[in-house]
């Protein structure tokens, strides 16, 4: 079991998914934004959805970035809105596959009103969170997941604020289907959204990436692979259960799909010509 | 063969709803604003029994983005909302005009700034409707004066916004948009109604931004296979975000002469008594009907009055303009705010004709017995 993944890897190639004409890619050495870009053009690959029939709709900041390089319809909105550009895209276009790409800072802080009406409104859609704790693209700011006593340039003295769950969050708002993963383990972050983009709903994913170039330099959190490790040793794979108690991982965050529910969707539910 | 008329007495608003189906809308994102809603209203009723799709959303920025949003997937959409939801709809109006995503704003107007007064009528949004949101761009703004023009300005808004590629701000006030009239709601013929041109060819030849002289990009359908890459990034003729300066130029030049290049086409106005007028008074929507009544009064007087009525405020009709006005002795500018057109109209004069202006914003309509007696004091 633990095998077919990688084998499947053989015959999945990225660069034929990829606007190869714009490379080299903009984003920083060790950025894991492009180990979830891998994962996700392998799920639509696996998962056999025509590059014709997806549109990815982006926000603002390194995340939203990515859609350019899909060869595919892409569409880079504004900042926070993609999901309510999503809305209107996928009710007048229920045929299309709608994937939204967004990160930390527009989903939750500029963007999290339409989070929270997308998971209870329930549109078939995927949205996808890039979550590197940091407005890196405007240099460096303090966002709505910066961990506690991180330094940012706008929290000089070190970040006060508390952390946004965003999976919480998705989960109380409606989402039928949340999970969270991390960039380390891309077969595992295919093998959730492949779940995700199956889903007939609205369907929330947190990846967990790494900002090593702006947050994890001047947080001394070492090099990426540093940054990916102690992301792996702060979670834990909700499966587990209680299998792994605590005290061995205090603070886990917990790990793949953690909601998976039926709730009827919003368009077959509203879609239907109404009489008069 | 007489043509079977379908005549109803329907409000302004409701007017609005009934042209945009007509011209072919078959989505609608709103979100609940006085004295607007009652076009959002008209949607969630008619728009499902043309198996359109109506959804309120969760405040007004998402209500533009998902109109965009869906006009991004090929159908023809439209939102409505009033001064503070038009402020907020600003940010991605900009996104409609430098993607060239089809698009129509009803923007019904009430007293400002801020909430101001919700239920009284206003014109303060002359202004916002030009210059809103960020940085250079084309817009369109019309302005009906009746509840038959709300119906047939929303149709052209459609025609206009489908054609250029260009969003349209269908711009009237609270009482043209709460009045009753009974006015021909005949559907246009379809010859009539305009589909924005969509790419053809092989797809490794589709450039997404390249015009021919027409300066009108064809727009890529997704699901036809054309793959385009949309941005709010200033792009070059692929589509992907450039700041080579030459190509960044180009490209918003481009969207501002495509206007230019098809003015004949996006102008329109009225004009009542101008040839012989000593005074003309310039005026739209309400503000419009009551000069008109003024005009009629004054001449059954023998005081040469007329009005020039823009109907489509923006671009304003400069040519005709001046040709309407060049042998008055003065120009009147009537609004509902306390001076915005007036500073286009000052602009174009430059001088000659000389330039009055009315104003009223405390909540009441201009009557035509005050511009009865500008006249009268202009030429004493």
């Amino acid at each position: 079991m633990n095998v077919a993944p990688y084998m499947s890897a053989e015959k999945f190639d990225i660069r034929s998914y990829m606007r190869l004409d714009l490379f080299p890619h903009f984003l920083c050495p060790g950025c894991g934004h492009g180990m979830a870009l891998r994962a996700m053009m392998w799920a639509l690959y696996e998962n056999n959805i025509s590059m014709d029939k997806l549109a990815v709709v982006c926000g603002i900041g390194c995340s939203g970035r990515l859609g350019a390089y899909i060869d595919s319809n892409t569409f880079h909105t504004t900042h926070g809105r993609p999901l309510a550009f999503a809305t209107g895209l996928a009710l007048a276009r229920p045929d299309l596959h709608v994937v939204v790409i967004t990160g930390d800072g527009d989903c939750l802080a500029i963007g999290g009103n339409h989070l929270i009406h997308a998971c209870r409104r329930n549109v078939n859609m995927t949205c996808l969170m890039l979550n590197n704790e940091v407005y890196g693209m405007t240099g460096g700011q303090v966002s709505p997941t910066t961990s506690t006593d991180r330094y940012t340039t706008t929290t000089p003295g070190g970040n006060r604020e508390p952390v946004f769950d965003a999976c919480k969050l998705a989960e109380a708002a409606g989402a039928g289907f949340v999970g969270r993963e991390l960039t380390m383990q891309v077969p595992t972050l295919k093998d959730l959204l492949k779940e995700a983009f199956d889903y007939n709903g609205f369907s929330f994913v947190e990846i967990l990436s790494d900002c090593t170039e702006i947050f994890g330099r001047k947080n001394q959190l070492g090099e990426s692979a540093e940054m990916i490790l102690s992301q792996k040793s702060s979670s834990r794979p909700d499966s587990y259960g209680s299998a792994v108690e605590q005290p061995f991982r205090p603070n886990a965050l917990k790990t793949g799909v953690l909601v998976a529910g039926e709730r009827p969707e919003y368009r077959e539910v509203n879609g239907v010509r109404q009489k008069d | 063969m007489l043509a079977v008329t379908k005549r109803e007495n329907v409000q302004g608003n409701t007017a609005c709803a009934l042209g945009a189906i007509a011209a072919g809308c078959r989505f609608f994102a709103g979100y609940p604003i006085t004295p607007s809603s009652e076009v959002a209203e008209g949607m969630a009723r008619e728009l499902p029994k043309v198996d359109g799709f109506f959804v309120q959303m969760e405040d007004e920025i998402a209500s533009m983005a998902a109109t965009i949003g869906a006009s991004l997937g090929g159908v023809k959409s439209m939102t409505a909302t009033s001064g503070p939801g038009f402020s907020l709809k600003q940010e991605n109006l900009g996104y409609a005009a430098i993607t060239e995503t089809p698009c129509v704003i009803a923007n019904v107007m009430r007293g400002g700034p801020s909430t101001g007064m919700p239920t009284r009528p206003g014109q303060g949004d002359v202004m916002q409707a030009r210059w809103g949101t960020h940085g250079d761009h084309p817009i369109i703004v019309l302005t009906p004066a009746s509840v038959s023009e709300i119906y047939s300005e929303t149709i052209r808004a459609f025609n206009l916004s489908e054609f250029l590629r260009v969003p349209v701000v269908v711009l009237f006030d609270e009482v043209i948009g709460h009045l009753l009239e009974t006015i021909d709601l005949t559907a246009p013929e379809p010859e009539t109604l305009v589909e924005r041109k969509w790419a053809s060819g092989k797809p490794e030849d589709y450039v997404p931004y390249a015009t021919g002289e027409d300066m009108i990009p064809a727009m890529a359908r997704p699901g036809d296979g054309y793959r385009a890459h949309t941005t709010g990034l200033t792009h070059d003729e692929r589509g992907f975000p450039t700041q080579v300066p030459e190509k960044a130029e180009k490209g918003v030049y481009r969207l501002l002469d495509k206007l230019d290049h098809h003015r004949e086409l996006i102008e329109s106005y009225e004009t009542v008594q101008c040839e012989d007028a000593e005074v003309i008074i310039t005026a739209f929507g309400i503000t419009a009907r009551a000069a008109q009544r003024a005009v009629t009064n004054l001449r059954a007087k023998g005081i040469k009055a007329g009005l020039f009525r823009p109907i489509t405020l923006w671009p304003f009709p400069v040519e005709a303009f001046k040709k309407q006005t060049e042998n008055a002795k003065a120009v009147i500018v009537a609004e509902m705010n306390a001076g915005q057109l007036v500073l286009e109209v000052e602009r174009i004069c430059a001088g000659k004709p000389e330039v009055h202006k009315v104003n009223r914003i405390d909540g009441e309509v201009i009557n035509p017995e005050q511009l009865e007696n500008a006249v009268k004091e202009v030429l004493s």
